[in-house]
């Protein structure tokens, strides 16, 4: 079960490749459409009250403008629960940089021209958008928050253990709010005519925005198609409609049918669309003399908004990691008037662990045993707190396969000590873990065509993941033909519903529902189908559901240089070694991890959005001041994974693989730059300043 | 305001009226459908509008279409010749160079314009001699490629995908 994979294939290249670099790949916003307008909103410029007067007379009198629509005239929509769906029906503002308007007109410069002319009133009221620590703010999440995990837990008598314990951490970490800037601005084209809504829109699932924006409407769903054949990344922000969707959708309402198209800039994407919220955690560990833990405390402080609850429970990251007889975890949740937080790439891990994984080097440190070593030591037998056994976990596999292969075995422990010119040298470990997700309800058609070739359809996404081809391969696998022969369609509500493109859990998700409908088809058609022979199903329950604790593991090495004079954090080199299930296709498998680690380094380094209270928005709200890891902030990544077959997981044998990438490596940064300087930054990201002193 | 113009797109002679306040990359996306040319920003600050634009990497954002008539714009679409991909674009498909695609036409167009100022020997900021022709080893892609931002991480296989194809 141990031992890199040496894989003979590569795997397929992606199938919609040669379009994607041509360019000739479809995104939402370039969909041929006749006669579009285009939508330009308007937004709140004040963090919270109540728009007091509109006055439109200068917008609509600039040449191409079709409407000016605002709650005045916005017609009602069916209230469904969500806030941010709920666009101009009401007067409120609820936080800076609420869509409360649009203009529509002929050309984008129209449209932006007039918007800028529309003249509004305000009533002002107090605001707090500070996140802190503060007992005016902070609420306990109720269950419903967060379904899958309840915010708090208690086992033994963690403050005992802490007394009695060898050695001890007491540290706190914080991360920043970050934002997800997908490469793709979200966008949609949104058209009614007599058969309803056709939206052509960048999601994270097709099926999801129907099944919201048709209630919305008061409409039946087979009303509305939603078509996204190519998605220029999501990594959350994607998921949920936000509220431009509403709009575009409110707004096309008055044009007689004539398609409305909004692309959100990128400054917008700072306030509509979502964003990982700022986080405080508290982590107290203690071990005994041979470093093995007694004691787990983990406690979170997250931003949530008072418009719309969010909460991502970053230190659930503790309940199941490490054995420890004694462990208690809290969430929290800090209410303010700012947009609503959502899922970003591994929530709740990816800075869970970073707190998490940070201790662990910390006391590795105290107790003066190597960080690899001490993570194996704590490895739990079975599951922490339910005791049900793992259905594969290669953690241990994973950290000595890595420690081999990046050169661990020769690090000399001591912090601050290994100098290369102008440059602080040091190595870092980190843990990562993500839990292995299936989300039931899809539903796949396979249809024989003739001459042996197959047309799959799945109402699936590709967002950049791999799914179209990994689909294809698991498809052509199962029907024993070669990939050729499958002709996989996913990306619009046409075909059978899928859910969404999130939790790492697509391929599980949609790979057993593609290989049940293909058992299906088989027990209904036999081996010698007829041609136009279909059948449609999906993918039963999991029987081993509930019954085992279900994860990717994975060990996160980096190389990190610290300039001595300046405190510029670089890192010339990361390995990140894996435990996922079956890697369907190494090629596009890689880019995955690959990503996650990259995302990672950037999360590390550079991503921060900087909050002014005072105003309650993101002052560096574009690419040049929100930096995202470019091009020459990235050195050797590489990336490998141990062969693993798990028979419970689901019936494809995989286990997520596109957030694991991130988890971890912020936390094997910092690791190694205390390593390499002797100072233990914890508050992300990992800026020149934090080093000085 | 509006203007006559006449761009060159992939070849073929385009002659349109703008409104002065319409950028090229819109003129191009809005105006004539070619959609190869992304808009991630709006502000030069992520490369995916980048073509090449009158034989020289351009970030098409960044630039009034009235203010390029009679230009030469060629895409990455135009970079293929129908099916067959330029080696760029060949050497990023075999190095999975991308993933949602987004910011891949203008990493296809940069690296292109790349290669060749490296041709002409301009150095970069990493470029240690500037009397010898530059060496394009991988700081030098790494480098000279930083004006492209990729969100889904693919940097370290664009950069084995670039050497490769400039070999």
């Amino acid at each position: 079960m141990t031992g890199a994979t040496r894989a003979t294939s590569p795997g397929p290249e992606r199938i919609e490749g040669h379009a994607k670099v041509t360019g000739t790949a479809r995104y939402a916003f370039e969909h041929p459409v006749a006669d579009p307008l285009y939508l330009h909103p308007l937004r709140a410029t004040i963090a919270r009250g109540r728009v007091t007067s509109v006055d439109t007379t200068a917008a609509e009198r600039v040449d191409g403008v079709r409407l000016v629509l605002t709650h005045h005239n916005a017609e009602a929509l069916v209230p469904i629960g969500d806030p941010e769906l709920a666009v101009l029906q009401s007067d409120e503002i609820a936080f800076r940089g609420q869509l409360i308007g649009a203009v529509v007109a002929e050309t984008q410069e129209s449209a932006a021209h007039a918007a800028d002319l529309v003249e509004i009133r305000y009533e002002r009221m107090a605001h707090d958008s500070d996140f802190r620590d503060d007992a005016d703010i902070v609420y306990t999440p109720d269950a419903d928050a967060s379904p899958m995990l309840s915010p708090d837990l208690e086992e033994g008598d963690v403050d005992a253990a802490l007394a009695d314990a060898a050695f001890t951490v007491d540290a706190t970490y914080t991360t920043p709010t970050e934002h997800h800037n997908p490469l793709e601005p979200h966008a949609v084209i949104a058209a009614w005519d007599d058969d309803g809504l056709t939206l052509h829109d960048s999601n994270q699932g097709s099926h999801l925005v129907r099944d919201l924006i048709a209630p919305l409407f008061g409409v039946d769903k087979e009303r509305v198609s939603v078509i996204s054949p190519h998605v220029g990344g999501a990594f959350g922000s994607k998921g949920m409609p936000h509220g431009h969707v509403a709009l575009t959708a409110l707004a096309a309402r008055h044009t007689a049918g004539r398609p409305v198209k909004y692309a959100l800039s990128r400054t917008q994407m700072f306030e509509l669309v979502g964003y990982r919220p700022p986080t405080r955690q508290r982590v107290r560990l203690g071990a005994d003399r041979e470093g093995r833990l007694v004691a787990t405390e983990h406690d979170s402080l997250e931003q949530t908004s008072r418009f719309k609850q969010y909460a991502e429970q970053s230190a659930s990251a503790s309940r199941e990691m490490y054995t420890s007889p004694n462990r208690r975890v809290t969430n929290r949740l800090a209410a303010l008037d700012v947009p609503a937080p959502t899922w970003m790439r591994a929530p709740g891990e990816a800075g869970g662990m970073y707190a998490l994984e940070s201790a662990m080097d910390e006391l590795a440190v105290s107790a003066g045993i190597d960080p690899v070593e001490l993570r194996l030591r704590n490895e739990p037998e079975v599951a922490p707190v339910s005791g049900l056994p793992f259905s594969s976990r290669n953690l241990p596999a994973c950290l000595r396969e890595g420690a081999e292969r990046f050169g661990w075995h020769e690090r000399d422990p001591r912090p601050g000590v290994r100098r290369e010119g102008d440059w602080l040298v040091g190595t870092g470990v980190a843990a990562s873990s993500f839990p292995s997700l299936f989300f039931p309800g899809s539903l796949a058609t396979i249809r024989h065509e003739s001459g042996g070739k197959y047309r799959v359809e799945i109402g699936a996404v590709d967002i950049g993941t791999g799914s179209r081809t990994a689909l294809t391969q698991l498809a052509a696998e199962a029907l024993e033909v070669p990939v050729e022969a499958v002709e996989l369609w996913l990306g619009s509500t046409e075909q059978p519903h899928a859910s969404l493109a999130g939790g790492s859990a697509g391929t599980a998700s949609w790979g057993s529902t593609v290989v049940e409908a293909v058992r299906a088809f088989r027990t209904e058609h036999g081996h010698d189908p007829v041609s136009g022979a279909e059948t449609t199903a999906g993918a039963g329950k999991n029987p081993d559901a509930g019954e085992y604790a279900m994860h990717s593991y994975g060990a996160q090495f980096a190389e990190v240089r610290v300039n001595a004079d300046t405190g510029e954090v670089r890192v010339p080199r990361m390995l990140g070694v894996f435990a996922a299930g079956r890697i369907v296709n190494p090629r596009t498998a890689r880019s995955q991890f690959l990503g996650g680690m990259t995302m990672g380094i950037s999360m590390a380094l550079h991503e921060h959005s900087v909050v002014d209270e005072r105003f309650g928005h993101v002052v560096n709200h574009d690419l040049a001041g929100y930096h995202i890891a470019g091009n020459a902030d990235v050195g050797s990544v590489e990336v490998d994974w141990i062969d693993e077959h798990d028979p419970h997981v689901n019936p494809v044998g995989v286990k997520g693989i596109g957030e694991i990438g991130i988890v971890g490596t912020a936390a094997a940064i910092g690791n190694a730059a205390h390593h390499a300087t002797g100072v233990r930054v914890r508050d992300l990201p990992l800026t020149p300043e934090k080093f000085l002193r | 305001m509006d203007s006559e113009i006449t761009l060159w797109v992939d070849g073929r002679r385009e002659t349109l009226s703008v409104d002065t306040r319409t950028t090229l990359l819109d003129a191009l996306r809005e105006r004539l459908g070619v959609t190869s040319p992304k808009k991630g920003c709006d502000h030069g600050q992520c490369g995916a509008c980048t073509v090449l634009l009158d034989g020289r990497r351009a970030t098409s954002c960044l630039t009034f279409a009235v203010a390029n008539d009679e230009s030469e714009v060629v895409t990455a679409e135009g970079l293929a010749e129908g099916d067959e991909p330029h080696p760029v674009q060949r050497a990023l498909l075999e190095n999975d160079g991308f993933q949602c695609g987004y910011c891949t036409p203008g990493q296809v167009c940069s690296a292109v314009g790349m290669l060749d100022e490296v041709k002409s020997g301009w150095p970069s900021y990493v470029t240690e001699d500037l009397d010898e022709s530059v060496e394009l080893d991988e700081d030098e892609i790494r480098e000279r490629m930083s004006g492209n931002l990729c969100r889904c991480g693919a940097y370290a296989n664009i950069v084995t995908a670039i050497r490769e194809a400039a070999e």
